[in-house]
């Protein structure tokens, strides 16, 4: 028998024995570390947690965490991942994945499986840049951008990935970002009281091949006036001195100032986590650059999880038919002796 | 008038009419009905791709071929001794498969000029000599099945509907078969739903047999005595559900819960389907977004301790051959059930092959060797999808368990195993967290320890990157990989202590081994028992297990001066044979997307033992 001690764990007991090797200042790090410190605030045992990835930098997630872990195929973490929470739903499972991982070869996966709604939280590190590969665009890289296999500049659009997840019909879709710690890890706890497919993308800087990509948004000096926060219940406010808001003018956001008595507090959209349209009218705000970028949950709802749905079905055919004859099943309906 | 009975030992019907007739409902339900009586049987559907190809249409024909009688019957029949045609394009597309001499039923109201033109025919084959060598009986069965009807008020499509069970009910009374089994599956199939389409099934039904009995047409009817078959409680099975009912029983013995990651596919969907059914055995289905997805479902749903399998055909083979791999270095058991179809590429997707053989063995990027066996007949793929299970679970391995088209939709009586009489599968997870390793090994089976999300103090972490040899961590050294990989095919080759020897029926020397695997079984013990009985010193060698082979198979072979071994793909298993026992085998080789024939085969053992063709 294993020892069972109940010892409160601690952000150690996250931490496995491997050299985490993603390269130095990655904002990987600073996403893992988030995680390991909030993990022990969490009432799963350890055992409990599931780690599945993919194939990227981002991939590399589940080696470092001390749970169990699966480093899977390039793309396939949604399908793994949903194996395993139906195969045992009392399990905690967690995807971590990449732009290129999650929204490229795996973006049929990935939709799949947020449509179910398998009670699945997925961290979508997205940097805009293939990084294992050394530096090709990736889905949400932007238009013009030079990499390696587009000297010339990205000429596909991307992905909006959370519009995306909202598209594909996710219950839970949020975006945070590496240099944000705090707020990072506010979603983390969300993200796990969520019962549902939860999707996060997450900001995260590559120093190497994409450095700076989503500074305006991180960085102290910009970040007020380019980041509006979402909390539900609350006006769309933002500015170094909360002077600018978002008002909702027909379907279209657009900025105004509250100091200048045109408007008030009162005229600014007020966010409803619940509501999917309007979780789709601030994931179109990117569009827009002269709009401030949402951080924070977009949309959480409530629906019937796929695995729950499963087990009914099991315990409704259970209740009408029994626990399953195996004899009586191969034997069938039409059968005959031969003495 | 009287009428007078004959007792035969075998015969073949083929019923054969348009993909919207009915004609596979046709042929089971005559199936079921003959099965029930205690003949030895084996059937052939043979369909278009096409769910409703343009009707009148040569390319739309639909058939369904069963053979029974009461000795030991092992194909569904080279030629046929009945054929029930339904239209023109019908009986033009199956003649050929007549025995000369045989019986043709035709409807003749579909013989229309309308209908000739459909076939792309010039002239009508009833009257140009095209079935001058059968014995042809015109009936009106368009017609019977209206006036049985005509009270009904029904539409004229309807009631063309039904015609198919005027034929079922016309062969009924050929072959001396109670209509009641037919009856029941009428009404428990319409009667809630709609008691009209019920009460005009069954009219039809009994309105074919009727004429046969009163029309001075037929003036001998056939019976066929039930089959020397060893006691035991028997039933009909087709292949695909043969081999869901394997799964089934396999997770039932073993304890764990079975988890099948599927999607759909030509021919090998049916599995899905029953396995979907049986929700009250805790099975649960997963109809993935493709076959990609299906796998890795499966894949992870065996890391979480369920009994996984995904079930495919060829191309959703290939498209699963990445997570194979995975598959392979994560050392997790999983069962791959592929039922092979004409390829390459889309192929032929509703006709049977066996082509596969070597993307299921080799077709992997990096050495991933895994196990593969593959079933015989359609009631041994009960036996091998159980045994693929067994395997998976003892050795922690892929195990692909190879069936085909023919097998799966292909039906025979089944001596229906007792549990009890089923091989243990035991399993045990891995629970004590002291000096637990991810990739120590059993020093028996090389199996790595099964330890389960959800147990406490075995935290670890695999993945499709290299491993170390003990501890599962990432591993780059150079020595470690090249242990990993020997050790990863020394696991697949001790599966040959824990499979059975190589079995030969006949001799166990002579002139002539015939080997083949999968579902040729039939055909070839078929020509090899038919060559015995000319006094030919020829035997017959199956092999199921075909990686790794069972260790006396060189031995087996060496006992044989030739080697003939017939392979419905371009010679697949005897690559294999000369690369590893460098025995001189000669292959023959027919792909036509059909069972081979036992005639043919036969011919080819004549041809190496120099006797004569004739």
């Amino acid at each position: 028998m294993a020892e069972s001690v109940e010892a409160k764990l601690t952000i150690k007991d996250f931490q496995s024995d491997q050299d985490v090797r993603w390269c130095p200042g990655c904002g990987d790090y600073s996403i893992l570390a988030q995680i390991q410190r909030v993990f022990p605030e969490f009432t799963h045992k350890r055992e409990n947690y599931v780690a599945v990835s993919g194939i990227g930098c981002s991939s590399r997630f589940p080696y470092y965490m001390d749970v169990y872990g699966l480093h899977g195929i390039h793309g396939r973490a949604p399908a793994i991942a949903s194996g395993v929470k139906l195969a045992n739903p009392a399990l905690d499972v967690w995807v971590a994945t990449g732009d290129g991982d999650g929204l490229s070869i795996g973006g049929n996966h990935m939709i799949h499986m947020l449509r179910r709604n398998v009670d699945i939280k997925v961290l979508l590190f997205n940097n805009q840049i293939y990084g294992l590969t050394k530096g090709q665009f990736s889905p949400t890289s932007q238009l013009g951008q030079i990499t390696k296999s587009t000297p010339a500049g990205v000429i596909d659009p991307p992905f909006i990935p959370v519009s995306l997840a909202l598209g594909a019909g996710a219950t839970l879709v949020a975006r945070t970002m590496d240099r944000d710690p705090k707020h990072l890890q506010e979603i983390v706890r969300r993200v796990e009281k969520h019962h549902g497919s939860s999707f996060v993308e997450i900001y995260q800087n590559c120093t190497v091949f994409n450095d700076g990509a989503f500074f305006q948004y991180t960085e102290k000096e910009t970040r007020d006036d380019n980041v509006v926060y979402l909390e539900h219940g609350k006006p769309l406010v933002f500015g170094k001195n909360k002077e600018k808001g978002v008002h909702l003018n027909g379907f279209t956001p657009e900025v105004v100032d509250i100091t200048t008595g045109t408007y008030s507090v009162s005229d600014l959209l007020v966010h409803n986590e619940q509501d999917s349209t309007l979780a789709f009218i601030l994931a179109n705000m990117i569009h827009n650059p002269a709009l401030p970028r949402p951080m924070g949950v977009f949309l959480a709802q409530d629906r019937t999880t796929f695995e729950d749905a499963m087990q009914g079905q099991i315990a409704k055919a259970r209740a009408k038919r029994g626990q399953g004859d195996l004899q009586k099943l191969l034997d069938g309906e039409e059968s005959w002796t031969i003495s | 008038m009287a009428k007078s009975v004959e007792t035969l030992d075998e015969v073949t019907i083929r019923f054969a009419g348009d993909s919207g007739d009915g004609m596979q409902l046709t042929g089971t339900q005559f199936t079921n009905t003959v099965a029930a009586l205690g003949a030895d049987l084996s059937t052939l559907p043979d369909y278009p791709a096409e769910i409703r190809a343009p009707a009148g249409t040569t390319y739309g024909v639909s058939g369904f071929q069963i053979k029974f009688g009461s000795t030991d019957i092992l194909t569904p029949g080279d030629a046929c001794d009945v054929l029930v045609a339904m239209n023109p394009a019908a009986l033009v597309t199956n003649v050929k498969l007549l025995r000369d001499g045989g019986t043709i039923i035709v409807n003749e109201d579909a013989f229309t000029d309308k209908n000739l033109k459909l076939a792309n025919l010039h002239s009508n084959p009833l009257d140009d000599g095209t079935v001058a060598k059968f014995l042809v009986h015109r009936v009106a069965i368009s017609k019977l099945t209206a006036s049985a009807l005509d009270d009904l008020n029904l539409s004229t499509k309807f009631v063309d509907k039904t015609k198919n069970f005027f034929a079922l009910g016309l062969m009924y009374w050929m072959y001396n078969r109670p209509i009641d089994q037919s009856v029941k599956f009428i009404r428990e199939k319409f009667s809630s739903k709609d008691p009209q389409v019920a009460e005009a099934n069954l009219r039809v039904l009994k309105a074919g047999y009727n004429y046969g009995d009163t029309t001075e047409v037929f003036t001998t009817r056939y019976d066929v005595r039930p089959a020397q078959l060893p006691p035991g409680k028997y039933r009909n099975i087709m292949g695909n559900v043969a081999t869901a009912l394997g799964l089934v029983a396999a997770a039932k013995k073993s304890g764990l819960e079975l988890f099948l990651g599927s999607y759909p596919i030509t021919p090998a969907s049916d599995i899905l389907h029953e396995l979907s059914k049986l929700k009250e055995f805790g099975v649960k289905t997963f109809q993935a977004e493709d076959e990609i997805a299906a796998v890795c479902s499966a894949i992870g749903a065996s890391y979480a301790g369920a009994l996984a399998a995904t079930t495919t055909s060829g191309p959703g083979l290939a498209l699963k051959t990445e997570a194979l791999g995975l598959a392979v270095m994560l050392e997790l058991p999983l069962v791959v059930i592929n039922v092979q179809r004409g390829g390459p590429s889309t192929g032929l997707p509703t006709k049977t092959e066996q082509s596969d053989l070597l993307q299921a063995i080799l077709g992997r990027n990096g050495e991933a060797p895994l196990c593969v066996l593959s079933a015989s007949t359609p009631a041994d793929c009960f036996h091998a999808a159980y045994e693929a299970a067994r395997i998976a679970v003892k050795f922690m391995t892929p195990v692909i368990c190879l069936t085909d088209g023919y097998l799966g939709n292909g039906a025979e009586p089944w001596r229906v195993p007792r549990v009890s009489e089923l091989k243990p599968i035991p399993v045990s997870f891995a629970k004590n967290p002291q000096g637990f390793q991810p990739y120590s090994r059993d020093p028996v089976t090389l199996a790595r320890p099964w330890a389960i999300p959800g147990t406490p103090g075995l935290e670890h972490r695999i993945g499709g990157l290299e491993k170390d040899h003990v501890t599962g961590n990432i591993s780059y050294d150079p020595d470690n990989h090249d242990l990993m990989v020997k050790t990863r095919a020394e696991k697949i080759e001790r599966i040959a202590d824990d499979i059975p020897l190589q079995k030969v029926e006949g001799d166990a020397q002579g002139d002539l081994l015939v080997v083949g695997w999968g579902s040729t079984y039939g055909a070839i013990k078929s020509a090899v028992d038919s060559a015995r009985a000319r006094r030919r010193s020829v035997s017959h060698a199956h092999i199921s297990y075909l990686s790794p082979f069972p260790k006396n198979l060189g031995e087996v072979l060496r006992n044989f001066k030739h080697v003939l071994v017939p392979e419905i793909n371009n010679g697949q298993l005897i690559r294999l044979l000369r690369a590893k026992y460098l025995v001189p085998a000669v292959g023959f080789n027919v792909v036509k997307g059909l069972p081979l024939r036992a005639e043919e085969i036969e011919h080819a053992i004549n041809e190496i033992l120099g006797g004569k063709n004739g």
